[in-house]
Formats: structure tokens, C-alpha cells, sequence
């Protein structure tokens, strides 16, 4: 119990980013709403984000812009000091890049909507069965 | 469904946390994400391209390839959102006018219209709330200060936290709150439509031709140093400038196409009426 317990101390950074993208997964898979579904997919991205941004951090570090003096003049820098720049570029142009998927996402659900009237998955594959039904 | 649904995230979740048994712990400097490339951007950032905030100078400089198709991604999900959902020249909504001296509401059957510069009626919303005085009167005083802290993000994004993304997400939302605040025409009258889709296309436009002015000057392909041929600064200080030209060109793309993904979506293509 106790050995557990400091596994989960030392790494509750994946723990949490885990349980949080495992509800966006589920959201995923069972919600019949689309909208819930594509909420979902949100939460699934922002766990991401997490995930990369806490392997990006060091202990007793500062954010990666570097200090220097006014004149110019710069000191050693050490790259323990800093944090992982590279994890946070990578986020920078993915949450843009989700902000652009839940976009388009939002956009399929808006014609879904003007075609079939409704948003729920059940009620969505009903009408098409019964225009297919219909057609023959 | 729920069920199925439950066990698959149950056991996919169990999976993931007994891999983190490997993985480095919280914190640790020696993780082997901190390890090979990211101590040389740290170090000899400053050096190589004069730009203190090293978050920027991976993402323009040493990732600007990345950088450039990002903003294309970007810009391409902004074009799918209008082909998916803007519709031409079909009028099928009524529209609704009210009398400014005595409130009335008029319903508009029909392709019929009231002039948009009738100074009696004002045309308004299908779902229209009266207009909240400290709301509208508010956004109008933030929404210039919120336009100038876009471009100081942008534009200050060698120093601080800040840069193309960052900047033109906040200038979109300034046209969007003015949307939001007012309604969709009054956005529409200030930022044209095809100013959005010419200025999605224009900040690639500028990403790219930085990349092209490169080449002509005799460097690769986003290899700003070379820049120093045209410009009166020594070849490091000529990558920070690189750089800020494509922040601009993606603060551009990245504003213009927050605007069309929110007034395609407010109005389902409709572009008259939205929240």
C-alpha cells in the first residue's frame, strides 16, 4: 500500500491526465448526443495537452523565456533551470489546431441537424433507416 | 452501449496507468523529453536567433516547417467550415424590423425588406432580446484595448509569453464579442466577409512568401539569417525579424479564421442572423 502510494505521488501528473482522458473517451463512445460526443473529443484533446505540458516540467524551473540584462549582455544559461520548451510549442499550435477541429466538428453537427432534425444518434440512424425503407 | 462503452475506457485506462510505471517521474530534469534536443534550444537559443522567449523561437525558427502547416491546417478548417455550411443568395427566413419611437415588432413575411438605412425601423434578430445597455456600452469601450493587447501579444511575443497564435485568437474574439454584444450584421458592416477570406488566405500568403524571400536571398527555404542581405542587421538579428514577419502572417491567418468558423456556425451559413 504504501509503495502504491508513492508511485501514484511520484507520477500523479499521468494519473490525472489519464482519468481525464478516459472521460472524454467514454463521452466518445457511449453519448448518443452528438454535441456530448463532440465535447468528448474536447476533453480527450485537453488531455492531452496536459499530458505533454507535465512532461515538459522540471522541478524548481522557470518558464523557458530567458532573463537578460538590459544591455544586452547575457549570462550562462542552464537548461535545468528552464522548462521543456518543446512540449509547449507542440501545444501551442495544437490547441489551435482543436479549436479548428471542434470548428469543423461543430459545423457536421449543424448540417446532421438541418438534414435529420435532430442531434441524437438513435433517433439519426431511425430516419435513415426510414427514408432507405422508403427509397425501395 | 454505456456499458460496452464503459469496459473499453475501464480497461483502456487501466492499460495507460500501468505503463506509467515506466515513465519518468513528475518533475524530473534528466526525462528523456528534456534531454536531447530541448538543452541546445535552451542554451543556444539566444545566440542563434536573438529571441529570448525560446517557446517562440522553436515554434518560428527551428519548427517553422511545423509552424507553416499548422497555420495551413487552420486555415483549411476554416474553408471546410464555410463550403459545409455557407448558403448563397437563398432567403429563407422572415425577417423581423422594429419601429424605433414605439417598440413595435414587425414580422416581414416572405423576400420583402424594409431598407437597411431606414432611420424608423431597425432590423433585429428572429430570437431578439432587447439590447443590454451596460453590455453593448461595455464591449464597446474593451473592444479597441482588446484589439491593441492582440497586437502587443503578437507583437511582443520575442519577450514574453505571446506570438501569432496567441495574438490572433485574441483579435478574433474582439470581432466576435462585437457579434455577441450587438448582433451579426454590425460585425459583418465593420469586417466584410470576403476581407475574412481574403486575410485567412493573405497571412499564409505572408508565412510562405517569407520562406520564398529567403530563397531569393540566397538561403533555404524559412532560413531567415539569409534576410540579412535585404535588412541593415547582422544575420541573428535577422532571424528575430523573420520570425515576427511570420508570427504576423499567422496571427492573420488565425484571426480571420476564427471569425468565419464562428459567424458560419452563429448563423448556419446563413450569415444574417446569429446569437
Amino acid at each position: 500500500m504504501q509503495d502504491l502510494l508513492q508511485l501514484i505521488a511520484a507520477r500523479y501528473n499521468y494519473w490525472l491526465y489519464i482519468v481525464l482522458m478516459m472521460v472524454g473517451f467514454y463521452a466518445m463512445i457511449a453519448k448518443n448526443n452528438l454535441v456530448k460526443k463532440i465535447a468528448g473529443m474536447s476533453i480527450f484533446q485537453t488531455a492531452i495537452i496536459l499530458f505533454y505540458i507535465s512532461i515538459g516540467y522540471k522541478k524548481d524551473a522557470t518558464i523557458p523565456i530567458l532573463m537578460h540584462a538590459p544591455d544586452g549582455a547575457h549570462h550562462a544559461v542552464h537548461a535545468a533551470d528552464y522548462v521543456n520548451p518543446l512540449p509547449h510549442v507542440l501545444m501551442l499550435t495544437a490547441i489551435v489546431v482543436s479549436v479548428s477541429t471542434l470548428g469543423v466538428a461543430l459545423a457536421l453537427a449543424v448540417k446532421v441537424y438541418q438534414s435529420y432534425g435532430t442531434l441524437e444518434e438513435d433517433e439519426i440512424r431511425e430516419r435513415m433507416r426510414e427514408e432507405n425503407a422508403s427509397q425501395e | 452501449m454505456r456499458l460496452a462503452g464503459l469496459i473499453i475506457a475501464a480497461f483502456t485506462g487501466t492499460v495507460l496507468l500501468y505503463s506509467t510505471v515506466d515513465f519518468p517521474a513528475w518533475g524530473d530534469p534528466a526525462s528523456p523529453a528534456g534531454t536531447h534536443v530541448s538543452p541546445h534550444y535552451l542554451e543556444r537559443g539566444l545566440e542563434e536567433t536573438s529571441v529570448p522567449n525560446i517557446v517562440t523561437a522553436v515554434l518560428a525558427d527551428y519548427r517553422s516547417f511545423d509552424t507553416m502547416f499548422e497555420a495551413t491546417v487552420i486555415f483549411a478548417a476554416g474553408a471546410v467550415c464555410v463550403i459545409l455550411l455557407r448558403i448563397f443568395g437563398v432567403h429563407t427566413r422572415d425577417r423581423y424590423y422594429r419601429h424605433l419611437l414605439t417598440g413595435v415588432t414587425i414580422h416581414v413575411i416572405g423576400d420583402r425588406k424594409i431598407p437597411e438605412d431606414s432611420e424608423v425601423f431597425e432590423r433585429i434578430d428572429a430570437l431578439w432580446v432587447p439590447h443590454d445597455v451596460i453590455i453593448s456600452t461595455i464591449s464597446r469601450i474593451l473592444i479597441p484595448f482588446i484589439q491593441l493587447f492582440a497586437l502587443y501579444v503578437l507583437a511582443h511575443g520575442h519577450h514574453s509569453p505571446g506570438g501569432g497564435f496567441q495574438g490572433g485568437v485574441i483579435l478574433g474574439a474582439s470581432v466576435i464579442l462585437m457579434a455577441i454584444s450587438t448582433n451579426l450584421r454590425v460585425s459583418l458592416e465593420r469586417v466584410g466577409e470576403r476581407t475574412v477570406a481574403l486575410l485567412a488566405a493573405l497571412g499564409l500568403l505572408i508565412y510562405a512568401g517569407t520562406g520564398v524571400l529567403c530563397m531569393l536571398s540566397g538561403g533555404n527555404y524559412l532560413d531567415y539569417g539569409a534576410l540579412a542581405e535585404w535588412l541593415p542587421v547582422d544575420p541573428v538579428a535577422a532571424r528575430s525579424l523573420g520570425i515576427l514577419l511570420v508570427e504576423i502572417g499567422v496571427g492573420v491567418t488565425v484571426s480571420a479564421t476564427m471569425i468565419a468558423i464562428y459567424r458560419n456556425l452563429a448563423s448556419s451559413g446563413r450569415m444574417d442572423e446569429g446569437l
